[in-house]
């Protein structure tokens, strides 16, 4: 088992490095460089060569690629092309804006999303199920920008509850963005709550027609022990790694939500240095979003092994 | 017996409804009392009603059905009127139901103890302190070995021997007056089977609690039943002592159910009973079985029969009962083809091994050996061509392994197979050539899976005409239907769906696309495990005439020692992918057997209610092969010494090339064996 976990993690450590070599690589088969970029029409002779080589832009790529991923290893990310601070901490603030952002459309996300999808599943066909459901395949799918805005228009400008739009500055303490970042939240979290709900309940439909939970049925269980002992730990386990694919999401990439609300999150940033040519920082937050896309998903495989009998013990069996 | 009636179920009719809006019944006005301490056996095919009337009898019904008209009593009290809480009281506590899977039927997440705890704590009063001692009792009580180790383990750790028996400790655990049992040993193996049976008929007579066992399998019934009712169509068309529903039947259809049931005793092939029961709501306003019934009167069409008791106080629904038994003497069986000797090969495993357990990639680069056995283990077999050699074994014995690897399918480890007098066959499929393909074909278990659901019967039977033989399209139309023909189908079959056909259709279409390649070689696995005895029986002879008229050969796949029998020239026993006998099927069936084989004819059940199986070695399932000696060691009855563990037994051949692998000399085997019951095989 923890044999298992250890290889899961080589693996990951592995797949991080191989993205970190195609992000590198294509941001280095681009037309152009940071000089180009930073010195504009001046760029050329002895200007661009003197800027090359104060950048240590001279260098074989491989030199680079590898002062570059060293250097990420302990943190450092580089210098920003554009306003030569540093990557790590400009980056940073934005990252603790995702997360916030993140962390609160999962905290009001999942929770619903699991609810509801147990509650349409179990009432299959009633009322209750079609009103969840249809609404589920609305929340899918409408284009994130237009329920956003339909949000800030009936909640903001009607009636004015929350403000509709963040003027918050990047750098702000994260407790400094409420109530701002209330609206974005929602609107995340409603998209999210869709997939995962239509997930649950089909989940929760099929498990409670199978064989064990007729068979607890004839046992005499009470209904809601057959739900929460025999069927739910059972529903349950498909929507660990949905769950997991939806934090990556939510971190990388929810640029439409991010712009439509002038939110400063990563999604946002990356998109302004893709406009500004900031290599560096285009380099950094892809970065990021790859790790922690391998990570989420690490721990979500984890997560299912321990909670899943039939493939903890087969691995236990193994090592 | 206490008489105390139990189960009262009068004029019950359940349906659901069509897609049309229509009300289709599933079961029809049926009638079904148990009393205490009675076993009752509910035998039909699929699709009879019986699952939905053994449900029916708890208060419950699957999701869609409802009650259309009677009344289910239990202990004088209508089920489908209690509350609730009422059932959750009854249900697990003073009846108790053993499902068919219970690999699926235990709940996956949760370990035995917790779901044993659980049906302890729902229906007895014991203090929460004596649950261990008493799960430990219980476990014991169906025979698992080290108790207190099963209940820490999770269902999926279990063999399915092992799950049905915990299955049976938690029915066990409310003390219920009346079980209700649905196909408990369908998909075990024949050891299993019969030792489950055994536990079962005990518990039965120790406790005198009422069982009420729903089978399609006759030997089954026949085994614990003191009363039998037959269904046919939602209708319970025979209702009588076990003795005389199996002996003696009166009802058209429970005759020719038992007649299409193969037997071990006699090698010909059993007599089909043609046709397909009506699907809900198509019964018509006469007789259900009229279709099929060989003494149909003109009345049967258009008057539903009625229960009428029989002076042997028997209910059987048909009026002209009296006539059944006339049946016996126009019945056909057909003797099996038999292969013409021509004495070519048609295919020649030579020392055939294969090994699932695949080698770590550290192994494969020092290239050691990582100790492993091999699962299926230098297999040397000749097959004439227009023989038909029957593979049999237990679940693991390796026989769809084999298959595989000869369908190229499976890399074996090492060995060669020769197909006629050709090149040793590339390992796999891609690399063998096209000629090679088309001369071994392979043939199934489920055609629900093997068939492609979105193709026509057309498409499925032209596919390989297309790829083997470069037709026109009119040439394709033509062969096509006359393949149908050959499995017994007409042209209009041509535009179906395999979702419109039946079971027993499916398969034939399965077999016209085999066919249709014009193989030298057809491979069978399991090939009727998946229908009905009585759509076995058509399918049986199908594969029979095809033998007779085109000289096909067959190597036949399957558990059923008995359907074994009425199809193969030469029988092959294999235990855990290792070759314990091989002869002529009648000298395999006959004396001196090797141990293990005659463990497996002593666990086959026969629709015989006098029949007793020996149960002659227990149905441990053994994870991996011995390393050294004989396979069978560890379960053998007849065990010689020391010997057993360390060699590998030798061939020993007799009469007729009938070979056995085993250190006992032949004679005295064929001694020890002859002294018990086992001697008129």
């Amino acid at each position: 088992m923890i044999k298992m976990i250890l290889r899961r993690l080589a693996l990951g450590a592995i797949t991080v490095c191989i993205v970190s070599g195609i992000i590198f690589a294509g941001v280095e088969i681009l037309p152009g460089d940071a000089c180009t970029a930073f010195l504009e029409r001046n760029a050329q002779g002895v200007a661009l060569a003197n800027c090359r080589s104060e950048l240590g832009l001279d260098r074989s790529a491989t030199e680079r690629y590898l002062e570059w991923a060293g250097n990420a290893l302990v943190g450092d990310l580089g210098i920003s092309a554009g306003s030569s601070r540093s990557i790590a901490e400009m980056v940073g603030d934005r990252l603790n804006n995702s997360l916030l952002l993140a962390l609160g459309a999962l905290i009001l996300g999942v929770p619903t999303a699991i609810f509801l999808g147990c509650l349409t599943g179990l009432r299959r066909d009633r009322p209750i199920d079609l009103v969840f459901s249809t609404s589920a395949i609305f929340a899918m799918t409408i284009p994130e920008f237009v329920s956003a805005t339909i949000m800030i228009l009936i909640f903001s400008i009607w009636l004015g509850w929350v403000p509709g739009i963040v003027l918050t500055p990047a750098q702000a303490p994260s407790i400094e963005f409420f109530p701002e970042v209330i609206l974005p939240m929602v609107v995340l979290a409603l998209v999210m709550t869709a997939h995962i709900l239509r997930l649950v309940r089909s989940s929760v439909i099929e498990v409670m027609a199978g064989d064990y939970v007729q068979m607890a049925t004839l046992k005499g269980v009470p209904y809601w022990q057959i739900v929460f002992r025999h069927a739910l730990p059972n529903a349950l386990l498909p929507a660990i790694n949905v769950v997991a694919l939806t934090i990556a999401w939510l971190l990388g990439g929810v640029v439409v939500i991010e712009v439509v609300f002038n939110y400063p999150g990563l999604g946002r940033m990356m998109i302004d240095a893709i406009s500004d040519r900031d290599l560096p920082i285009v380099q950094a937050i892809a970065l990021i979003v790859a790790t922690v896309y391998v990570g989420v998903n690490l721990f979500a495989d984890v997560l299912s092994l321990i909670l899943n009998p039939r493939l903890r013990t087969m691995y236990a069996r193994k090592s | 017996m206490d008489g105390k009636q139990l189960f009262e179920i009068r004029d019950l009719s359940i349906g659901f409804t069509g897609n049309a809006g229509q009300t289709l019944p599933v079961l029809r006005n049926v009638d079904f009392t148990v009393s205490g301490g009675e076993t009752v056996g509910i035998v039909g095919e699929s699709g009879s009603g019986k699952s939905t009337l053994a449900l029916a009898a708890m208060g419950y019904l699957k999701h869609g059905l409802r009650v259309l008209g009677g009344s289910a009593k239990f202990k004088g009290r209508n089920t489908f009127e209690m509350t609730t809480r009422e059932l959750e009281d009854i249900r697990g506590g003073e009846m108790a139901m053993i499902p068919q899977n219970s690999g699926q039927s235990l709940t996956p997440t949760m370990r035995v103890g917790k779901q044993l705890r659980e049906a302890l704590r729902l229906h007895t009063d014991l203090p929460e302190s004596s649950y261990q001692d008493r799960m430990v009792e219980l476990l014991t009580q169906v025979r698992l070995p080290e108790p207190e180790n099963i209940l820490k383990r999770f269902p999926h750790e279990l063999s399915g021997g092992q799950q049905q028996r915990v299955a049976i400790s938690m029915a066990l655990a409310g003390e219920a007056e009346a079980l209700l049992l649905d196909e408990p040993t369908t998909g075990l193996d024949v050891t299993t089977q019969a030792h489950i049976l055994e536990l079962l008929r005990d518990l039965a007579s120790e406790t005198g609690t009422a069982m009420v066992y729903v089978s399609h399998d006759l030997g089954a019934i026949a085994r614990v039943s003191d009363r039998v009712v037959v269904m046919y169509a939602g209708e319970v068309v025979l209702e009588g002592n076990a003795r005389n529903v199996l002996l003696s039947p009166t009802h058209p259809y429970a005759r020719g159910l038992l007649s299409s049931i193969p037997s071990l005793k006699d090698s010909r092939l059993p007599a089909a009973l043609e046709g397909r029961p009506p699907a809900p709501g198509a019964a018509g306003n006469g007789c259900s079985f009229v279709d099929r019934c060989a003494i149909a009167q003109p009345e049967c069409m258009s008057v539903r029969p009625d229960l009428i008791q029989t002076p042997e106080g028997e209910s059987v629904r048909c009026p002209f009962y009296a006539k059944v038994p006339d049946l016996a003497a126009t019945e056909q069986t057909v003797e099996m083809a038999r292969a013409d000797g021509s004495a070519t090969d048609a295919i020649r495993l030579d020392r055939l091994s294969i090994d699932y357990a695949k080698k770590s990639f550290l192994d494969q680069l020092l290239r050691r050996n990582n100790g492993s056995v091999p699962t299926v283990e230098e297999i040397t077999l000749r097959i004439e061509k227009g023989e038909t050699v029957g593979l049999v074994g237990e679940s693991g014995s390796g026989k769809s392994t084999i298959l595989k690897s000869i369908a190229g399918l499976l890399e074996p480890s090492s060995g060669k197979i020769q197909l006629g007098e050709q090149e040793p066959l590339a390992e796999l499929v891609d690399k063998r050539p096209m000629t090679h393909r088309r001369q071994i074909q392979l043939i199934f278990q489920n055609p629900d899976e093997s068939l492609n659901p979105r193709h026509t019967v057309e498409e499925i039977i032209a596919q390989p005409l297309r790829l083997y033989f470069n037709c026109s399209a009119e040439e394709l139309r033509k062969r096509s239907i006359d393949l149908l023909e050959r499995v017994r189908l007409s042209s209009h079959y041509l535009t179906r769906l395999p979702s419109q056909l039946s079971g027993g259709e499916k398969q034939r279409v399965a077999i016209a696309r085999a066919f249709a390649a014009e193989p030298e070689l057809i491979l069978c696995d399991e090939v009727t495990s998946a229908l009905d005895v009585s759509v076995q029986a058509a399918v049986l002879n199908l594969l029979n005439q095809l033998k007779r008229e085109r000289g096909t050969t067959y190597i036949f796949v399957s558990h059923d020692l008995a359907v074994v029998r009425c199809l193969s020239d030469r029988v092959a026993v294999l235990y855990q992918g290792r070759l314990c006998e091989l002869g002529e099927s009648a000298s395999v069936y006959s004396l001196p057997s090797h141990p293990y084989t005659e463990v497996l004819l002593g666990a086959v059940l026969e629709p015989d209610p006098e029949a007793v199986p020996e149960i002659l070695a227990d149905d441990v399932v053994e994870l991996s092969p011995p390393e050294r000696g004989c396979p069978f060691q560890r379960r053998c009855p007849r065990k010689v010494g020391s010997i057993c563990d360390t060699e590998t037994p030798p061939w020993q051949v007799g009469a007729g090339s009938h070979a056995i692998r085993c250190h006992i000399p032949l004679e005295e085997l064929y001694q020890c064996q002859n002294g018990g019951k086992s001697a008129d095989r």
